[in-house]
């Protein structure tokens, strides 16, 4: 039997306001429990939700990044249900007007291009935080009141290498208009998974299976690839799926049922009585798209087509918006971009990688690293004493001073060096004469003595030149 | 003191001029209510001690010309939240909380130097027309204390008609200002839904609530208005509308002359008591006299109002009084085993009887595949309903009627019959639902009862209410006429 695969993402994009969706208290992390609080996050009584503009400001800069359109006539409504960290028993979310409907991000698995459509995304605040010890249970309303976006895909999800590829997409678009970090290590990305499996040609969706702590994207995938093949083998075998809630166990690569559904919840949803209808003109719609910085899909094209990256480079560059940024400013200073995309990708990611830092966290600037290649292709350094260059400029030295004050200065006049060639072949009779019977391994041998000669400061280019010429008399 | 022979501007000279101070006024305010509260009942809290001290430094600074309410004790009704004094809404629930802020509206007071003397009685989070829905006590009519008070702002309402305050806030969902004002032959406005913040007014029905005053006169009740209304930047429902200086411009006894008033026929129909229907015939005669024209007018879908408020504001007041839960502040129950042990016991023993059964109706009629047939369907009942007033207030200044269809009713009359209760509120609650001002003002008596006249305005236009209020008071004589306390009749 052959099957096929609908999926489901329902992720949730924590924003980076100053303060919470419906009250001043910040939104902070690492505070004491309930620090960033105030009466409208305890709930208390008598006290109302105002809205933080900022937060419509990002809804709808999500909604233009993910080719969605903007509300413009919307409203909040309330999603009632009773747990300790919803302090009001309700959510102020939106239910029947989302800011946001009909988007879709393009992905690419394989090489083979796809349109994921997105139903909506809504603007809504987070709840707090139980934690539970032996006696006691504790709540946390730090988090109560965050803004979060929930972007809802369409079923066109087929695959769980296309959910992959979905997120990564949604992640990079989202990062590029600076709304949120959207790291899922750090909960400022979090994503709910369904998935159902069908019989090629059954008109119905199967049923569908709700998956939990999902961590990372990969753990998305491979919980997905598992519950694929759980589902099939349920039907192969005559059995039917039931509609449950399975946690991923990140050991095991396996998940494990949670907890079956019965029936759907009724959260009793109505308009927010206390926060006003939300009219979104054409003018601001207007203005926060001028202001959107360019999508990474844009300067992909634009590295390969105008800049001569190659494919792979250009995604690589793409990752996040502050790599490409950095670019684009290095490249700006008349840094070969084939050299700054090389030295990002390579150098610059091993360090951050190394300090496990952020490239805005660091010291390096586009000014810096724009100098140090300009140096190397200008011939003033060796790529071989650019290692030390890029480390001083990790440090935040400049690459100029940095060189001429360490002596770093590549030899590349023919008169200094070809005194030391001379010397180095009549040191080296043995080397001449395998040359001449053929052995080109003795050419590295004398460069490299060469290089010895002069402290790795001679010019290879121009020590091979002339090398080969006084081999070649 | 007796607050039955002043008013806000006379008490306010005096103050100016040294004549009286205010701690001699805040004292005496005490003594009387010590001893009239206790046939009365109207309050629930007071603040005497904070009271006077705050009264002794207005002293200290003198009361300045141009604060007209500077020294002047003011109540509170007690679903109104008041910083470190104890706030109950009536119910168990909230039987010991002391909020750590204050309602805008309690702030206002306090800049403008008022003196709150306490918190009054009121119907459970507000729900009901009698104030026996009181987790705490049963307030009663100042004029017969055999007969309720009104509600749900039946304290407030008591306490300014047996002369305890001169002046007092309530709140009006439905009617819960203008009913108990009718009932006691006092004045009380609920005004245009965004007039005055609802920041602290613990939540009932959240697209209805209205905070406003209740005064002897309509002069006391414009100024509390100017005093309590404004923009808030706590209540994105609170309009930016300027605030006129509403009794500034009550000095015409005769400024209703020209204007064209609409009296709606169903306003006089079946089930209105006769001693109403006259007292209303004839108020409408004396603006006649006044020169305005009274036009009969309809609003034919007057009658759904009832059905159509019970099913939002309920429905609003379910998810509101969610909160109530135990688990941050109130009452939490004792012997839990789990959490939905502190749930559904913390809120069966908190709440009373009327509080359930509007939770469960508004759970009801928001509930999947209930929603479009109630909830949905009364909100499209609200639009035609405001269309109505709409259409009779384009061509007419305002519009007048009865306030209740009865007089005040004996306690323990109407209580178990839930129906009838709600049926006090078929002229009040539609104003409420058209986000409409609505007067409640003296109009008559009924066996030695009061009877209100209400009159209901254009959005934002209190100032014509005030004023054709005001020419109705001057030209007759009901305000005038005070309750022999503790008289029966």
């Amino acid at each position: 039997m052959n099957f096929e695969t609908t999926i489901g993402l329902e992720v949730h994009i924590e924003l980076k306001t100053h303060s919470k969706i419906f009250s001043p208290s910040p939104v902070a992390y690492g505070a004491d429990p309930n620090a960033n609080t105030n009466v409208i996050d305890w709930g208390y009584p008598g006290v109302l939700p105002t809205t933080n503009k900022g937060v419509v400001a990002d809804g709808i800069i999500a909604a233009l990044a993910l080719h969605a359109t903007v509300e413009q006539h919307t409203h909040f409504d309330r999603k009632n249900y009773f747990y300790p960290d919803n302090p009001k028993a309700y959510q102020i979310t939106q239910s029947d007007k989302p800011i946001g409907h009909d988007g879709w991000v393009e992905i690419d698995v394989d090489g083979v291009k796809k349109k994921i459509g997105i139903a909506e995304m809504h603007i809504e605040e987070d709840a707090g935080k139980n934690t539970h010890e032996r006696d006691y249970s504790y709540v946390d309303l730090n988090r109560q009141g965050t803004p979060l976006i929930e972007i809802v895909s369409k079923p066109d999800i087929a695959s769980p290498a296309e959910a992959y590829a979905y997120l990564e997409a949604l992640r990079q678009r989202i990062q590029f208009t600076g709304i949120s970090d959207v790291k899922m290590e750090e909960g400022s990305m979090r994503v709910d998974v369904n998935i159902s499996v069908r019989p090629v040609g059954q008109q119905k969706f199967g049923t569908k299976t709700e998956l939990k702590n999902l961590n990372s994207f990969n753990y998305v995938q491979r919980g997905l690839e598992y519950e694929e093949k759980r589902q099939q083998q349920v039907l192969m075998s005559g059995g039917a799926v039931q509609q449950e809630t399975r946690r991923f166990d990140e050991k095991t690569g396996e998940t494990i049922l949670m907890r079956v559904k019965a029936g759907a919840d009724d959260y009793r949803y109505f308009p927010e009585p206390d926060l006003p209808a939300l009219n979104i003109s054409d003018d601001w719609i207007k203005e926060l798209d001028a202001a959107m910085p360019e999508m990474p899909g844009k300067r992909r094209e634009r590295y390969v087509n105008e800049l001569g990256l190659t494919d792979y480079d250009a995604m690589v560059i793409t990752q996040t918006k502050e790599m490409s940024d950095f670019f684009n400013a290095t490249v700006a200073l008349k840094a070969d971009p084939k050299m700054a995309a090389n030295y990002l990708q390579g150098d610059v990611n091993a360090y951050l990688n190394d300090k496990q830092v952020d490239l805005q966290a660091t010291k390096l600037t586009p000014e810096h690293l724009a100098g140090m290649i300009n140096l190397i292709t200008d011939g003033t350094i060796s790529s071989k004493m650019a290692k030390k260059v890029f480390k001083a400029i990790t440090e935040g030295e400049d690459p100029k001073a940095f060189v001429e004050a360490n002596g770093l200065v590549q030899l590349s006049d023919p008169a200094k060096l070809q005194p030391i060639i001379d010397d180095v072949l009549s040191a080296n009779p043995q080397s001449i004469e395998d040359f001449n019977n053929g052995k080109k391994r003795a050419v590295g041998f004398l460069v490299g003595q060469i290089m010895k000669q002069t402290h790795g400061q001679a010019n290879p280019q121009v020590v091979n030149k002339l090398l080969m010429a006084a081999l070649q008399q | 003191m007796d607050y039955f022979k002043t008013d806000l501007a006379s008490l306010h000279a005096d103050l100016v001029a040294k004549k009286i101070s205010a701690r001699e006024l805040t004292q005496a305010t005490f003594d009387n209510i010590k001893t009239t509260d206790a046939q009365v009942d109207a309050f629930l809290t007071l603040n005497e001690d904070a009271a006077l001290k705050q009264a002794t430094k207005i002293d200290e600074q003198g009361v300045a010309t141009d604060q007209p309410l500077a020294g002047i004790p003011v109540a509170l009704k007690d679903n109104i939240v008041t910083k470190g004094l104890k706030t109950t809404a009536a119910s168990k629930m909230l039987a010991n909380f002391n909020p750590v802020y204050d309602a805008t509206v309690t702030e206002k007071l306090a800049q403008a130097q008022m003196i709150t003397v306490g918190k009054t009685n009121l119907d459970e989070f507000a729900m009901g027309g009698s104030t026996e829905n009181s987790a705490f006590k049963t307030t009663k009519n100042a004029w017969d204390y055999t007969k309720v008070p009104g509600g749900s702002s039946g304290g407030s309402a008591a306490a300014v008609a047996s002369g305890q305050v001169l002046a007092a806030l309530g709140s009006d969902t439905g009617g819960s200002i203008r009913q108990p004002a009718a009932f006691n032959g006092i004045v009380g406005l609920k005004p245009t839904y965004g007039r005055v913040s609802r920041w602290g007014l613990i939540a009932f029905g959240s697209s209805l609530d209205q905070i406003g005053p209740m005064t002897r006169s309509v002069k006391d009740n414009a100024t509390m208005l100017s005093a309590i209304a404004g923009h808030d930047e706590h209540d994105l429902t609170s309009s930016t509308q300027p605030v006129p200086d509403f009794a500034a411009d009550l000095t015409d006894a005769t400024s209703v002359k020209g204007m064209r008033i609409g009296l709606p026929k169903e306003f006089l129909a079946d089930g209105v008591a006769d001693d109403v229907k006259q007292a209303i015939l004839a108020a409408a005669d004396t603006y006649r006299q006044l020169g305005a024209t009274v036009d009969e007018v309809s609003l034919p879908h007057n009658k759904y109002g009832v059905a159509a408020y019970y099913i939002i504001g309920s429905s609003e007041a379910s998810s509101n009084l969610q909160r109530f839960d135990g688990i941050r502040y109130g009452h939490r129950a004792d012997d839990v085993k789990n959490l939905e042990d502190v749930y559904v016991k913390s809120r069966s023993e908190g709440f009373g009887d009327e509080v359930k059964r509007r939770i469960m109706l508004g759970t009801f009629s928001l509930s999947a595949g209930f929603y479009d047939a109630y909830f949905l369907k009364a909100a499209k009942v609200r639009t035609v309903i405001m269309n109505d007033f709409k259409a009779v207030l384009k061509d007419h200044d305002f519009i007048m009627g009865p306030v209740a269809p009865t007089p005040a009713f004996g306690i323990g009359d109407e209580i178990k019959d839930p129906i009838t209760m709600y049926m006090n509120d078929v002229l009040t609650i539609p104003v409420n639902l058209a986000g409409l001002p609505g007067l409640s003002l003296p109009a008559g008596f009924s066996q030695g009862l009061p009877v209100g006249m209400q009159l209901i305005g254009r959005p934002f236009d209190e100032s014509t209410l005030y004023k054709a209020g005001y020419a109705f008071e001057q030209n007759t004589d009901f305000h005038l006429q005070v309750p022999t306390l503790g008289g029966q009749h």
